[in-house]
């Protein structure tokens, strides 16, 4: 069988002073990786950047929010026949040393999704706000609960995924914290989600774009997404495994 | 006027199921994926907000009492209501008029992209193709 292509997915925002670094880190820790940098109508230099370093621009017209410049990715990933994409955020935040473990579970076919996890057994200590370690934690029940398996860090952006979730999120990816909604839409379709453990670093540049008021109006529109995804018909039918 | 302090009964059931019904069809909405939960928020807490005044007699009567509404208590669910419904459309005037800066970013977008494709001569693209396909839009 040969080598199976993969792909890095970077959705990035005004990130101009990382995404070169992050774009150079990546290519360097595996060369036949490819990068798509989704710009999500960045108004510096940040595409132009991206591409100097070596990736593939998708640049949006207007700002889509995190969940559609992900999905133009997974979009992008689709249409060029990947086989497997990874996610790594445009900050920097996700260590690409760290893509082999997050990669064996696919490998050895025992899962479609993995997600790098601040939390899990073996992971990095994490400090935040009590807010949103508080956010975290409400989520990671919530989903738990909801799929029937233990998660722990249902917010992290840092994701290694198979062609059929490939498939699956080209076709519906949520908008606003997209992972804690694609993490139940994933156990719907009857595709298998795993948990490595995982560090993150701190933020290079920039900040992050989330205040508290925002936070509070985040949580009870993703916990309303939640609640009624249960209620919700599959948008692709389920494959046999 | 003179007796006329409390809530009548039938005008709490029929409130209550109203807001029920207003839950249930944005519930059903947000379901079938024709309205999205960014949009439903408002609606929900409408539907709530007048469910508890509904339900809640001596509290609206209470509430009527400090907006020194004495004659008829059910005027505030209609106050109540018309806030919310006006919270509603100041919102969705916000959304229009951002979806109409989006459209005009679009168009342009596409304009620029389409003469750059011409120019390249990648595409020869017969100009009476381009009008039909724009009238037939």
């Amino acid at each position: 069988m040969a080598e199976p292509r993969r792909i890095a997915i970077v959705p990035a925002r005004n990130e101009a002073g990382a995404i070169a670094g992050v774009v150079e880190e990546i290519r360097s820790f595996d060369p036949l990786l490819d990068v798509v940098v989704v710009d999500d109508g960045s108004t510096d230099r940040t595409a132009a950047l991206a591409a100097a370093a070596g990736a593939a621009v998708v640049r949006l017209p207007y700002n889509l929010g995190i969940g559609g410049a992900v999905q133009t990715g997974f979009k992008y990933a689709l249409e060029h026949g990947y086989d497997v994409a990874v996610r790594l955020d445009g900050d920097g935040q996700h260590d690409p040393q760290q893509l082999p473990r997050l990669l064996a579970p696919l490998e050895r076919g025992d899962a479609d999704v993995v997600i790098g996890s601040r939390f899990a057994e073996g992971g990095g200590d994490y400090r935040a706000p009590f807010a949103r370690r508080a956010g975290i934690r409400w989520f990671a029940r919530l989903v738990s609960l909801l799929t029937r398996q233990k998660l722990t860090d249902t917010t992290s952006g840092f994701q290694a995924v198979n062609g059929r979730a490939i498939r699956l999120f080209a076709a519906d990816y949520p908008h606003d914290y997209p992972e804690v909604e694609a993490a139940v839409m994933v156990v719907r379709h009857r595709l298998r989600i795993v948990e490595v453990p995982a560090t993150m670093r701190g933020r290079e540049t920039g900040s992050s774009s989330i205040t508290a008021l925002r936070s509070l109006y985040y949580a009870i529109k993703v916990t309303l997404a939640l609640l009624v995804g249960v209620f919700r018909r599959r948008v692709v039918p389920v494959e046999e495994a | 006027m003179s007796d006329g302090n409390g809530t009548p009964l039938y005008v709490s059931i029929a409130a209550s199921v109203a807001s029920i019904l207003l839950i249930l069809v944005v519930f059903e909405l947000i379901r079938s994926r024709r309205l999205r939960e960014r949009y439903a928020l408002l609606w929900l807490a409408t539907g709530f907000v007048l469910l508890v005044l509904s339900v809640w007699r001596d509290g609206l009567n209470t509430i009527a009492g400090w907006f020194g509404v004495t004659g008829y208590p059910p005027a505030v669910l209609f106050a109540v209501a018309t806030l919310f419904i006006l919270a509603v459309l100041l919102h969705y005037s916000t959304v229009i008029s951002k979806l109409a800066d989006q459209n005009v970013i679009l168009a342009q977008r596409l304009a620029l992209l389409e003469q750059a494709v011409d120019a390249s001569g990648a595409r020869a693209a017969p100009r009476a193709d381009r009008d039909t396909s724009r009238t037939a839009g």
